[in-house]
């Protein structure tokens, strides 16, 4: 049988009865089976899937089921669902299960989406290979000798290799869009608070979000219909109306697009991404849009300002993993200083230590003004003038990774200079706009190379319908 | 101390107060705030901070605390955030409290209080909300500490005055009067024993005449009012003696130790967290629109200041009086609703702190435990008025039975005690016949000026009557006879 992999043609598929959801749940636990290598999953909840998909298959029949009947999704493993472990990929949440489902993951269980298992990530959503995974790396499904990106290098290789259609990640300064880049497939990190984070492990509040990955626009601009909007769990969700961005997809409109020059000139930027990418953009021009480069002089002060504040707010935000109330406890003998110091040296890993230990330091009293309130200052003058750019263009475009996929280990000793690895992703989490990722073609090694829009607050609509546009211009 | 000493320094004393909001859940959470339930049972997942929850603000607690502001007179900030105070310990479940440092909701205010030399308005600093921690066990015979999440993230707000209190009674008057005004608010129950209005004070002192601040010391963990007097009264001698004594002043938390009155240190100042304070990026800011700021304005009680001035003007009462009537809400209620039943305020009054208030003390309740209800006290007094019982038998027979029958009418209760005077004029014309028929020889005597035998003729008729007579009709009879 041929993959299907967009829900349209499973749909179809289903509806003509060329398949059923237990057709294409064993699908995809074929694939996770074959593909058991890449360790893209840390649990894969087999018989609930196909439970769920013969009551699914039922309603189909019925003609009452919803929305994403048909659809099997991953779940990253710093999302809640009732009643299944979560764990961050660390091992302080050993053994923990979470007693409610988020948000997000109700609202695609109501329209039954069929939940496969969770993905392995890297720790708390902390690191940009995967490779921080308390529970082992991911590798990539074109060559297992890479890895797949991060933090939600799971979710996206879960998706690359058909174990799942689409997978829930999170985005904080790159976690959906440059896993997705690496692998090949398409990563919406939607406007900061357009999905509440109710069920979403914090890492950094004020700029994590849920991402969507998938195979095609139709089904992320779906998914994220089904999941965003205001939600009594989350003060700060927007209350922004959730336009039918799955109706919008696709037209054929001429968009005045901006591309930030320094971005192509960095020296750090891989030749094929730049040729990639200045092909790309000299396609755009042919299709008529208005492609202008634009200076962001500001670049350079983006990834600083995302690291002092994401640290800050990390540094507070897994202090509730102590070992007091829940997950892993050190066998402490001695005081309660040293029950903590245990507990959290062993239970965290490297990476995460280290983030924690840089927000602690940003925040303390003789520092804080130097590095926290500054950053605050700085994260200020980042939005307004990326802002201003959306008063003379629609979309902003650039390479959303510096490089394709790296192998494992590259970084082994020089564990900062993987931080640059999210250089092109963090203006758009440090801004809060949406952005999106989508394939661009690959480089001369075949690795897959992911090409960035960005738009304005809450355009996830005309972000949609340009990323369809440039993807399959013959939908049109 | 001796006086002279005494008197060469002067004390500046600062106050912190916790008062626990009367909400039905918790600040951030929809657990109940409920006092003395079993361990860890008011606890949700948010409480407990399990990984993927967020806050929720109560409404509820901002409304109390804007009361609270208002009632000082402190400026309410319509735009406020909450702020993260980072530290570790067990009854701390996120690992962070969340409180306002930034943004406080309630600026400035002030509140009045009586010293002795005059009515004083004490300025605050600001009252903020915050959230308030579980609580830690420390089993002396068990090698492992006890959490109870319960109070865990429980609605406070803390009232934090300038330091301008100079006297160990202004302190406790100003506590007094705090307490007051949460009870007639509704806010808080008051009650410091149980810890739901606690008060922490900074003290220091300085060479009478001088501008300068010596090291504070802060003392903690006093559960009472009088407690607070005593602490800071000891802390200051102690002060003092150091000073006497050419020693320094540790900048010092101190904890208060109920059996000698004084304190023994926790922690030094270098010993202080730093606190990281941040604002929480999973709460968004807050506003107070001008709508329903009004709308707390307009539902504001009379606070006892205010009572008292109405009682003083209207009825003419004592400051004591007033301050009998207004020393809790319950009181004044109990009162007003007398005032329903009974005529004359002054006799009101007098039943309450007179018999009624003997009984509460005596039986160690307050008004608000009394089973009586101010119907009832009418009624009893309403027999008095009319002369069917005197003050004194109302007072020691009836009420006493009364509060040990108290769903009964008190007429009802006289009556079978035998209470009722006999105010039939014609069936006590009878006896009175009956006793001058039986004496001739004292008639005689009366007549003959021996006017001092009114009073054996009186007992013989209090006798036969067993004491139920209104006297003034008895002495009318007599009269009408004998003369």
């Amino acid at each position: 049988m041929e993959t299907l992999t967009s829900l349209r043609e499973i749909q179809e598929a289903i509806r003509t009865g060329a398949t059923s959801c237990t057709q294409v749940v064993t699908s995809c636990l074929d694939n996770i089976q074959k593909h058991q290598h890449l360790n893209a999953f840390l649990q894969v909840y087999k018989e609930e899937a196909l439970a769920q998909a013969q009551q699914i298959d039922v309603k189909i029949a019925q003609g009452q089921a919803g929305r994403l009947a048909g659809m099997v999704v991953g779940l990253k493993d710093v999302l809640c669902y009732q009643d299944h472990p979560l764990q961050a990929s660390s091992h302080i949440l050993e053994g923990f299960q979470s007693q409610f489902s988020g948000t997000a993951v109700q609202k695609i269980l109501d329209e039954d989406a069929i939940i496969i298992g969770r993905n392995n990530c890297d720790e708390f959503g902390m690191g940009s290979s995967n490779e921080n995974s308390a529970l082992g790396p991911v590798k990539n499904g074109i060559d297992p000798q890479r890895v797949p990106g991060g933090s939600s290098g799971g979710s996206a290789v879960a998706v690359q290799c058909g174990m799942c259609h689409a997978a829930l990640g999170s985005d904080t300064g790159g976690s959906v869009r440059q896993p997705a880049a690496f692998t090949g497939v398409i990563g919406l990190k939607p406007t900061y608070s357009r999905i509440s984070r109710h069920g979403l492990i914090a890492y950094a509040s004020s700029f994590d979000t849920i991402g969507i990955l998938t195979t095609n626009i139709y089904d992320n601009a779906l998914l994220l219909e089904v999941i965003a909007g205001a939600d009594q769990y989350d003060s700060t969700v927007s209350k922004t109306p959730v336009p039918h961005y799955y109706h919008q997809p696709g037209d054929s409109r001429t968009y005045r697009v901006g591309y930030i020059k320094d971005t192509l000139d960095n020296e750090i930027l891989q030749d094929d991404v730049k040729h990639q990418t200045l092909e790309r953009l000299e396609h755009l021009k042919q299709m008529g849009h208005q492609v202008e480069p634009v200076d962001f002089p500001l670049l350079d002060y983006v990834l600083p300002t995302y690291y002092i504040l994401t640290t800050a707010e990390a540094s507070s935000n897994l202090s509730r993993y102590d070992g007091v109330k829940y997950g892993s406890r050190s066998d402490h003998n001695g005081d309660l200083t040293s029950f903590y110091k245990q507990s959290r040296s062993s239970g965290f890993g490297k990476e995460v230590q280290k983030r924690i230990m840089l927000g602690t330091f940003v925040l303390s009293a003789s520092y804080y003004d130097a590095y926290y309130t500054k950053a605050q200052k700085v994260r200020k003058l980042i939005k307004d003038k990326t802002r201003e750019l959306f008063s003379e263009y629609d979309f902003i475009v650039l390479p959303t990774t510096p490089t394709t996929a790296f192998e494992l280990g590259s970084f082994k000793d020089n564990p900062l200079e993987m931080y640059l690895a999210d250089l092109f992703t963090v203006q758009a989490s440090v801004s809060g706009i949406p952005a999106i990722s989508i394939p661009n073609g690959n480089d001369q090694d075949g690795l897959p190379i992911g090409f960035q829009i960005m738009a304005d607050d809450f355009n996830e609509q005309g972000l949609m319908a340009f990323a369809q546009n440039i993807l399959n211009p013959s939908y049109n | 101390m001796d006086q002279e000493i005494r008197d060469k320094y002067q004390a500046v004393i600062g106050l912190e107060v916790h008062i626990q909001l009367l909400t039905r859940s918790k600040l951030f959470a929809g657990d109940s705030n409920r006092f003395g339930d079993e361990p860890n049972t008011n606890v949700s997942i948010i409480t407990l901070a399990h990984p993927g929850t967020l806050p929720k603000l109560n409404k509820r607690a901002l409304e109390l605390a804007i009361k609270m502001g208002l009632a000082c007179h402190s400026t309410i900030s319509q735009h406020m955030i909450f702020d993260r105070k980072n530290y570790f310990y067990p009854d701390l479940p996120k690992g962070y409290q969340l409180t306002q440092d930034s943004t406080p909701i309630c600026v400035g205010g002030k509140i009045g209080i009586a010293t002795h030399i005059g009515e004083r308005e004490i300025e605050l600093n600001r009252i903020h909300l915050e959230e308030d921690a579980g609580k830690s066990f420390h089993p002396h015979d068990a090698s492992e500490s006890l959490v109870d999440f319960n109070r865990a993230g429980t609605p406070l707000i803390e009232l934090v005055t300038e330091p301008t209190l100079h006297q160990p009674e202004e302190a406790y008057q100003l506590l007094a009067e705090i307490r007051k005004m949460v009870r007639f608010l509704e806010i808080c129950d008051g009650n410091m024993e149980q810890g739901s209005l606690r008060c922490d004070a900074n003290v220091s002192v300085r060479p009478a005449g001088s501008m300068e601040l010596g090291p504070k010391v802060e003392i903690k963990n006093m559960n009472s009012l009088r407690n607070v007097r005593r602490a800071i009264s000891q802390e200051i001698e102690r002060q003092i003696s150091l000073v006497e004594s050419g020693h320094a002043i540790a900048s010092e938390t101190r904890s208060f130790q109920e059996k000698t009155g004084g304190s023994v240190a926790m922690r030094t100042k270098e010993e202080l967290n730093d606190y990281r304070y941040f604002p929480d990026p999973d709460l968004s800011p807050v506003e107070i629109s001008d709508h329903w700021l009004q709308q707390i304005k307009e539902s504001m009680p009379k606070l006892p200041h205010q009572l008292k001035t109405e009682l003083q003007k209207d009825f003419g009462f004592s400051a004591d009086d007033v301050e009998f009537l207004t020393e809790s809400p319950e009181m004044y209620e109990y009162y007003t609703q007398t005032l329903e039943f009974v005529k004359d305020p002054v006799t009101a009054l007098n039943w309450l702190k007179g018999p009624i208030r003997s009984y509460t003390k005596d039986a160690n309740l307050t008004i608000a435990d009394l089973l009586l209800s101010p119907m009832q006290v009418g009624e009893l007094i309403a027999l008095v008025e009319e002369g069917a019982i005197s003050f004194s038998q109302a007072a020691q027979k009836l009420l006493p039975e009364l509060l040990q029958q108290p769903h009964s009418k008190p007429r009802d209760i006289a009556a079978s005690l035998g209470l009722l005077q006999i105010r039939d004029e014609n069936i006590l014309e009878e006896t009175v016949v009956e006793i001058l028929k039986a004496f001739p020889d004292k008639v005689e005597s009366f007549k003959n000026g021996k006017k001092g035998l009114l009073g054996f003729f009186m007992g013989q008729l209090m006798q036969r009557t067993d004491g139920n007579v209104d006297p003034k009709l008895a002495n009318e009879l007599f009269s009408k006879y004998l003369n």
